[in-house]
């Protein structure tokens, strides 16, 4: 209980702080200076203090959609081990049930774009269940990789299972599915080459076009819900695939020596993520499944290494 | 089973034959017809279904219920029925949603009254119930046969009811030569079965396939497969399920789409299950490598539909494709020795068929509501529904969470169950044809990523947004026993969805009549609260749990909504228009626009045809007029189906020279064929 409640505030406070953290070293690459690190903290206290605008033509699933959005991101990462190994949830849930309430608050999400009537939102209710439905094999065959090797879907197992010593850094099969699920994370997290977070030109937008009649409380849930998501995804990477420092018992110590290793590792794989979108140009929308189908491949890949690499 | 279980089971069937004698003799008084034959029909479904439930939970193995129901004069045909596992689960599963539609064709069927004659209808429709659970039942080849035949037919006249429309009748033929393709399979397989049995009741054909030699058992498997294949919509023989489905009577096609091709799978079950024996690998391999096809392939086109029941339609060969994955998995296991594997993988197929029973017959009954109300299936043709028809949008929503494989609801629990069996799969298989399972673990990720894809375009054209037509504007919510019927499958939704492991407790019997190993002890964790995929404990789930911690988890943003609502004023104001005088329902996003990038992904599959004409006054940038025109090609009908109609076709106009008219040539036919025949017994 104690567990859920510290993980849930972990959620909620970091989620933010990662978010503005990719902005701002973002912003310095391009020599910019950049909104300070606490902004999207400003933002959400903001939005949840504004009045609401609601659309004339939307109906009851609008003003629910974002509680849905917010309140799965939040199941699905209490699923994943963050500081310690043992997930809160790890009983009720493993890597299926993650990708089920994410698709879930998908779902929501792309149903809360086509409500208010706009072509922008339908627009990007469209593009994100397609991009969503050709990311999914390859989050699904990645993932499969991962578990065949633990022989369990419990996350909580997965990463016991990544820490023992046998289980090497350069082992092909880690290599190719860590790099598999990082193009997952780009387009599950709507960042470029795949989706612009930035851009507010309607006709390129997928995530934002979804939320542009949202306002006040609502878009808060839904951006909050946004960073959580990204939050869970990448600690899914980082604590699979390099576990090290991860609080094996529950003591003051470990769980203090855990979160710092934790932070560091999450401030490495934001540098990878901003290092990605400062040197790439975004796709074209038909130019996406081209990146999907390579994460696709990679993930094979590495599933026909565990023969070649017992 | 007691005599109690065999009173009820009696009363039911004889219930459906009052029933549908009851649309006949009132069929001159439309509205009595209809709540006389649907009523009667919903107390017999009622009555079938808690005799079926109450020898499920009362089974002990090796003593099955038996019941002679007539007597006959002909030799071989017996008319006894037996109440095995297998057969009482699929009655279950018949009877629940004949419960459900009986009571909304109450409501339903009133708008054919003064149209069309509503006791046909109701006969019909009772007969069809009846023949169905008879196939479930029946002990005999010869009366599965009659069953199957008479359920054949009767639903031939269902999907034909409205014959005054071209596509009715058309796709009546279709489904009508294919199914008689199929029974000409099945035939033949049960000819070689009793060959080997030497005798024709079902209960002397378990574990047959141990004595039979491997071509006679190979060709019965190939036969079976495409009899049942054909009847449970299976990729590439599954054509005629897109054209019947849609244009029969809503609650029909409920029906057809949520029980009638359960009986493919349940043939399946029984023969490859009861009666072959230890199965070879290729069968598995084939039957997993057909499902994953159809699962893709499936929602693919059902991606590309815009008439809301053919969207439907294209989602039971998905679905089918699915609970084949779980069969064919379990068979390959059961090839390797693995029981419980094997058993985990049939309860994940036969759990998705009661799901797949449920919400598809829930969709269409919510298409039905939808359809009675606008008086279209275009789905272009809807919208801002949800404001119109509230309960029935909620309902069908409910539908389309638990089709999507979304959680807390039931499809995501038989696919969660389908995903550990393909992952154990791996380590227990030692061929290379381990390799797929996780591609077919993945295919099912694409398949239920894509199914979310469609269900939040069917829901969103349909039911949200501006209404795009007259008709969508002024519909009007429908009745209460069309609610109630829906409200009843949806309910069964929640439940299944909820509660796994009191579904797989009372499906055990089932898992261990076929792949003979228990198996609800195994996956139930804490008191039954949580579900797990085995022993070994590789991955856990409950759904219940996710969602009192999501429930509890709400209380956070609602906490802050309460303290702020007393400062807090919510507007209402125009959706943001880019500056012009407001939005028309033309500016919304369409359903063929919704699909569009699915389809230029798969521009191989979907060859996608458009058609653009422009007509200017003076300036290219402003037409006077646009055409525009868009389709996609089903490569299945214009690559197999049109040349092999055409080849028929030819042929049998050859043949028409024989067929002179004159007596002589006829006569000479019948002396060269006893000629020949001579010839050969010599």
């Amino acid at each position: 209980m104690i567990a859920l409640a510290l993980q849930t505030l972990l959620l909620l406070g970091l989620s933010p702080l990662v978010t503005g953290a990719i902005r701002l070293g973002k912003a310095r690459l391009q020599n910019r200076r950049g909104p300070p690190l606490w902004q999207p903290y400003a933002d959400l206290a903001k939005f949840l203090r504004k009045d609401m605008v609601v659309s004339e033509h939307a109906s009851w699933i609008f003003s629910v959609a974002p509680y849905i959005v917010f309140v799965t991101a939040l199941l699905a990462g209490l699923m994943v081990p963050m500081v310690s190994v043992a997930a809160p949830l790890s009983l009720f849930g493993g890597a299926l049930a993650l990708v089920g309430l994410l698709a879930l608050g998908r779902f929501f999400l792309a149903l809360g774009g086509l409500d208010p009537a706009s072509a922008f939102g339908g627009m990007g209710s469209s593009r994100e269940m397609t991009i969503a439905a050709i990311a999914e094999p390859a989050m699904m065959l990645a993932i499969f990789t991962v578990a065949l090797a633990a022989g369990s879907t419990d996350l909580t197992r997965i990463v016991q299972t990544t820490l023992e010593p046998a289980w090497g850094l350069a082992n092909p099969m880690h290599v190719l599915a860590f790099a598999a699920l990082f193009i997952v994370l780009l387009a599950e997290t709507g960042r470029i080459p795949i989706d612009n977070p930035a851009t507010h030109l309607e006709l390129t937008m997928i995530h934002e076009a979804m939320l542009l009649e949202y306002s006040g409380r609502q878009l808060a849930l839904m951006e909050w819900g946004a960073s959580i998501k990204q939050l869970v995804l990448m600690t899914l990477l980082v604590n699979i695939f390099f576990p090290a420092g991860i609080a094996t018992e529950i003591t003051p110590t470990a769980l203090g020596a855990g979160l710092l290793a934790y932070a560091a590792k999450l401030l490495l794989l934001s540098t990878a993520i901003v290092l990605v979108e400062t040197t790439n140009a975004k796709l074209r929308l038909f130019r996406v499944p081209d990146l999907l189908s390579i994460a696709f491949a990679v993930a094979l890949l590495a599933l026909f290494s565990t023969f070649l690499f017992p | 089973m007691d005599a109690l279980g065999a009173l009820l089971l009696a009363a039911g069937l004889s219930g459906y034959v009052v029933a549908a004698a009851a649309g006949l003799l009132t069929a001159r008084r439309g509205a009595i017809a209809v709540t006389l034959s649907f009523g009667l029909g919903a107390m017999a479904a009622a009555s079938v279904g808690a005799a079926a439930m109450v020898s499920l939970l009362t089974h002990s193995a090796g003593n099955d219920a038996t019941l002679q129901l007539l007597p006959t004069m002909i030799p071989s045909l017996r008319f006894s029925i037996r109440l095995d596992p297998l057969g009482a689960f699929f009655a279950v599963i018949v009877s629940l949603v004949a419960l459900a539609l009986s009571i909304y064709s109450v409501g339903y069927a009133r708008h054919y009254v003064g149209r069309k004659n509503v006791g046909i209808l109701g006969a019909f429709f009772n007969l069809l119930l009846l023949a169905t659970t008879l196939v479930f039942l029946a002990d005999n080849v010869f009366f599965f046969l009659l069953a199957w035949e008479i359920m054949a037919l009767s639903a031939y006249c269902l999907v034909s009811f409205e014959h005054e429309v071209d596509e009715a009748r058309s796709a009546g033929v279709l489904y009508f030569v294919m199914s008689h393709i199929g029974t000409g399979c099945l035939i033949l397989g049960f000819f070689l079965l009793s060959q080997a049995a030497g005798a024709y009741n079902f209960a002397s054909f378990h574990a047959l396939g141990e004595k039979m030699a491997a071509g006679p058992r190979n060709a019965a498997f190939l036969l079976f497969l495409a009899g049942f294949g054909i009847k449970a919509g299976i990729v590439p023989v599954h054509v005629w399920l897109p054209a019947a489905h849609p244009v029969a009577p809503s609650n029909v096609s409920a029906l057809m789409s949520g029980v009638l091709i359960k009986t493919g799978i349940y043939g399946l079950a029984r023969v490859l299950f009861d009666f072959m024996g230890t199965p070879p690998n290729w069968w598995g391999v084939t039957v997993l490598a057909l499902g994953t096809v159809s699962a893709v392939l499936g929602v693919l086109y059902a991606l590309m539909e815009h008439d809301l029941k053919r969207l439907l339609a294209y989602h039971s060969v998905e679905n089918i494709g699915i609970i084949l994955m779980g069969l064919g998995a379990s068979l390959m296991f059961l090839h390797t020795g693995h029981k419980a594997l094997a058993a985990l993988a049939l309860a994940a197929g036969l759990y998705h068929t009661i799901n797949h029973a449920v919400f598809k017959a829930l969709l269409f009954l919510g298409a039905g509501a939808v359809l009675q109300s606008t008086g279209t299936r275009n789905m272009e043709e809807m919208g801002g529904l949800i404001r119109r028809l509230p309960r029935t949008a909620f309902f069908f929503l409910v539908g389309a969470v638990a089709i999507s494989a979304l959680p807390p609801l039931n499809g995501f629990v038989s696919e969660w169950l389908t995903y550990q069996a393909l992952l154990r799969g791996f380590d227990a298989t030692p061929s290379l044809f381990r390799l797929m399972f996780p591609l077919a673990g993945a295919m099912l990720a694409l398949t239920g990523a894509l199914a979310a894809a469609c269900f939040v375009k069917a829901f969103g054209i349909t039911f949200l947004a501006q209404p795009r037509s007259e008709a969508a504007a002024r519909a009007h919510e429908v009745g209460p026993a069309m609610l109630i019927g829906q409200g009843i499958l949806a309910g069964a939704c929640v439940l299944l969805g909820l509660f796994p492991v009191a579904f797989l407790t009372l499906l055990d019997p089932v898992i261990a009549q076929l792949a003979g190993h228990p198996l609800a002890a195994e996956l139930s964790l804490a008191g039954g609260l949580v579900l797990s995929s085995g022993a070994a404990g590789p991955g856990t789930v409950s759904t219940l749990g996710i969602l009192m911690t999501g429930v509890a988890l709400l209380s956070l943003p609602l906490a802050w909504r309460l303290v702020h609502a007393r400062r807090e004023q919510t507007r209402t104001g125009p959706t943001w228009d880019c500056g012009l005088a407001g939005l028309t329902p033309r500016m919304e996003y369409t359903a063929t626009g919704f699909s569009k990038p699915i389809r230029m992904i798969f521009k191989a599959l979907f060859r996608p045809h458009r058609e653009v004409q422009r007509e200017y006054d003076f300036s290219p940038y402003f037409a006077k007029t646009l055409r525009f025109e868009s389709h996609t090609e089903e490569i299945f009908q214009t690559r197999i189906y049109r040349p092999l109609h055409g080849f028929v076709l030819r042929f049998s106009r050859r043949l028409r020279a024989l067929q002179a008219g004159s007596l002589q040539a006829y006569l000479m036919y019948v002396f060269a064929m006893l000629l020949g025949l001579l010839l050969f017994a010599l």
